[in-house]
């Protein structure tokens, strides 16, 4: 049987940064029309690959080929002329532009004298919306859009670029389960269009549902590509790590203490409403919801980044002052933010100037901050969390995604908090690291911390918490109880259908 | 519909033609002279020069850049001006004006090659060749003055030369403005200097040529230093190699206060322009109120942080609604979006 000719191809491709080989010898070809999944741990070598088909790399060793012929990509711009299109984890727009100048940057419409045609570029992206099936103003500026709605810009952007070659790096992170959906209807759609797609995710149901073959990657090397439908989940999982996984989800049974924090009728104008809950000391108790529910946002009040309007806070029995983080620290609340990058690190600093960044009062001399106590904390807490690294001097930057988030956690450990809330605490994680993350919150639990955890991953809601508080538009609609609990009517609350509530 | 952004833009612009217009009223009350046809003659007058240097700097502030050298590149070519025309004399104006807008343009390549090419960033780049720059001024110069005198009255008629009663050099300003002002809106171009400034990463992986279009804002800013250099010669006909020093500052200054942000993808040159137009209007107003000038750099000082404040307070409240819009929206389009779903 003659093999058609792929329209990506990596043959044999390797990439050195410095005294680290992200990339070995790797293989891996796109056919018109098939989705194929890219599969591995973070730190495997994944975005180093994407960013070789993107032109952002340039490989050291082996050849890319494009319909068969070999071709060096200079530059994203050749990349792109090439129908190589990219969308990020993080999607990167410009907030300061309109929704539709995002999507057509360099290549917007024009009319005489070079002149920009506003009213068609954004019936354009009206149009390409439309396409998507989703609502947005293509003039309104794209600052202030949530990530679901930053991700279809994205999608938007591609899409209009006619693109051959699809790579979606992580789309999925951080959408709804309905969102998922619509993405693999239009993913699909644009295979059937003939485009090759590249799909990464770290959740392999979406995996075995969206794709025809997988290639796996650990720790910059090639490991196999073969047929999903020939594949379990067990199979993939040993394929990525290299070892079994113990278990995915190591919840251990508590019994719960007494409350820890408690939320009483919390209300912040036209962004949640009338939200009261409580956490016992020793509980995980999730708080699920869709994108935009208002989850993130009831977080930031109670830790005192935003203000709330009505209603109460108390850790331990004290209430707490609206608006002040430093009296919620001091009360014994840490928070994980969502936004690893953005408000959980400093990138450019160092590991332990990073971990130490909480603790600074417990650690200072007089007005000093000795260099040798800030590296003795890091160092246990690395140690502690099995942080990869090589020097703790190194910037945050260069460490995997799961590896940050064990620094962000870290940091917040060192400050021996009695309650610790996390937002999405493994979005954007590989599966290894996941599980090390879902063990250390079970254990903190087991030793009394109450954890508060925020998260759109539905099998991590209910593999992990005790209770699952569920929100819809800005109000809670449902507490379920772990025995009672099923993905059914975690998703019937989110989306505000009746009798859904336990 | 416009974006918000473009509506915020206008309303920007507009508060800084209030202050403006305050101002004038304000100054006019107690001294009515400050009102008349002369009075705003002489402040367009010297509003010209500033004002087309902040035109070039917010090109390059949207950026997230900035350019501190234009002052020894108008120094440098005023004087250069000055000594073409005293000792070449016949040369004909327009080759001056050619020359010194070349010698501009050279020295905006140097910056530009620093900034984008050399990675070098902007604030050091260009306060490197600010001194350079001055340091070849002084040594072309040689202690050497050119004064009114020994230039043709055909190049320093232009300083005061009007047509249909306003002067010529605020009509050069404006032309300048207008090309600058509609190209930063309506070209690829100017867009992807917006798109540079507000996201340098994004603008890199949206096939953005940044280096290049950086290059560009710098030689273009150069040229526009260099043409404000003929500028300055016409108007002030005496020339040393200190001509201009320190009015970077003021350039940069004008930019802020007219609501180009020094954190890049913001601003527009005509809100530039206008903040040229303000920070000038001041000091001619202060002057007419007999307040100490040495007070007058304490009262700049204070508006330009009124401007920062002002900024900021609508940034957040713009992010305000932004969050009531969104979630008015996905309140609005549930149901919508579920049935596409569905």
């Amino acid at each position: 049987m003659s093999e058609p000719t792929p329209v990506l191809a990596l043959v044999d491709v390797s990439k050195s940064f410095g005294a680290v080989r992200a990339l070995r010898g790797v293989h891996l070809d796109l056919f018109a029309g098939e989705i194929h999944a890219l599969a591995g741990e973070n730190g495997a070598g994944k975005s180093t690959l994407v960013k070789t088909f993107a032109g952002v790399h340039r490989p050291d060793g082996g050849r890319v080929l494009l319909n068969g012929e070999p071709v060096v990509f200079h530059g994203p711009a050749d990349a792109q002329h090439a129908g190589v299109a990219v969308i990020y984890q993080e999607p990167t727009l410009f907030p300061d532009l309109s929704v539709a100048e995002n999507i057509f940057m360099g290549r917007q419409p024009r009319g005489a004298f070079g002149r920009l045609d506003r009213s068609a570029m954004n019936a354009a992206a009206a149009e390409l919306f439309a396409r998507l099936g989703v609502v947005l103003d293509p003039s309104g500026p794209a600052r202030g859009l949530s990530i679901a709605d930053q991700q279809v810009v994205e999608i938007a952007k591609a899409i209009s670029r006619d693109a051959k070659i699809l790579i979606m790096d992580e789309p999925t992170a951080a959408l709804t389960g309905r969102e998922v959906q619509r993405l693999f209807t239009v993913a699909r759609t644009l295979a059937s269009e003939g485009c090759a797609l590249l799909f990464i995710s770290h959740r392999l149901e979406e995996i075995f549902a969206l794709c025809r073959r997988v290639t796996t990657l650990r720790d910059g090397a090639w490991i196999a590509t073969e047929t999903v439908a020939d594949l379990t989940e067990d199979d993939l999982v040993q394929r990525m790590v290299g070892r079994e996984l113990t278990e995915l989800y190591p919840k251990v049974d508590v019994k719960p203490g007494e409350v820890a924090l408690e939320v009483a009728r919390l209300t912040r104008e036209g962004v949640f409403t009338d939200v009261s809950f409580t956490v016992r000391r020793g509980e995980i108790v999730a708080l699920a919801g869709l994108v935009g529910a208002g989850r993130s946002e009831v977080a930031r009040a109670i830790f005192g980044v935003d203000r709330w309007d009505a209603g109460s806070v108390s850790v331990e029995g004290r209430p707490l002052r609206a608006g002040s983080p430093t009296t919620a620290m001091a009360a014994g609340l840490a928070l994980v933010p969502e936004d690893r990058r953005q408000q959980g690190l400093v990138m450019e600093l160092s590991i332990e100037r990073n971990m130490a960044v909480t603790g600074m009062k417990k650690l200072r001399r007089g007005p000093v901050i000795p260099a040798a106590a800030e590296r003795a904390l890091a160092a246990d807490w690395a140690a502690r969390l099995q942080l990869k690294y090589s020097r703790l001097s190194d910037a945050v930057g260069v460490l995997s995604g799961g590896n940050q988030q064990k620094v962000v956690l870290g940091k917040w450990l060192s400050t021996g908090p009695k309650v610790l809330i996390v937002d999405e605490p493994t979005r954007g994680i590989d599966v290894g690291t996941k599980a090390e993350v879902h063990r250390l919150l079970s254990n903190l639990a087991a030793e009394g911390l109450a954890v508060l955890m925020i998260s759109s991953d539905l099998p991590e809601v209910l593999g992990m918490a005790d209770r699952i508080l569920v929100m819809h538009e800005g109000r809670l609609t449902a507490e379920i109880a772990r025995s009672e609990a099923s993905e059914e009517k975690v998703m019937a609350a989110a989306t505000g259908r009746r009798g859904a509530a336990a | 519909m416009r974006g918000v952004i473009e509506r915020l833009g206008r309303v920007r612009e507009l508060g800084i033609v209030g202050a403006t217009v305050v101002l004038f009223l304000g100054t006019g009350l107690s001294n009515s002279g400050f009102l008349s046809i002369d009075s705003f003659r002489d402040i367009l007058l010297n509003t010209s020069i500033i004002g087309l240097l902040a035109i070039g700097q917010a090109m390059v502030i949207i950026t997230r850049n900035v350019d501190l050298s234009v002052s020894s590149i108008t120094g440098l070519s005023a004087f250069t001006a000055g000594v073409l025309l005293a000792d070449h004399k016949g040369l004909p104006i327009a080759v001056v004006v050619v020359a010194c807008v070349v010698l501009g343009a050279l020295w905006g390549v140097v910056n530009g090659a620093l900034v984008a090419y050399a990675r070098i960033p902007a604030l050091v780049a260009t306060l490197g060749t600010l001194y350079v720059i001055r340091g070849v001024d002084y040594w072309f110069a040689g202690g050497r003055q050119v004064n009114a005198a020994d230039m043709p009255s055909g190049f320093l008629s232009l300083g005061t030369a009007k047509i249909a009663g306003i002067p010529v050099l605020p009509l050069i300003t404006l032309v300048v403005l207008a090309a600058v002002g509609w190209g930063l809106a309506n070209f690829r171009s100017g867009r992807e200097l917006y798109a540079i400034g507000s996201n340098p990463d994004a603008a890199v992986l949206a096939g953005v040529p940044v280096a290049r279009r950086l290059l560009t804002v710098f030689v273009l800013n150069g040229a526009i230093a260099g043409l404000a250099g003929v500028l300055w010669a016409a108007r002030f006909g005496t020339l040393d190699a200190t001509v201009a020093t320190g009015k970077e500052l003021d350039v940069v200054a004008a930019a802020v206060v007219g609501g180009v942000a020094m954190s890049g993808g913001v601003g527009s040159a005509w809100g530039a322009a206008l903040g040229a137009l303000l920070l000038t209007s001041i000091s001619s107003a202060l002057a007419v109120l007999k307040v100490d000038s040495l007070a007058q750099y304490a009262i700049n000082g204070l508006l330009l942080l009124a401007a920062i404040i002002l900024d900021r307070l609508l940034a957040l409240r713009v992010a305000a609604r932004l969050r009531k819009k969104s979630r008015e929206r996905s309140t609005e389009t549930g149901p919508k979006v579920a049935e596409v779903l569905g």
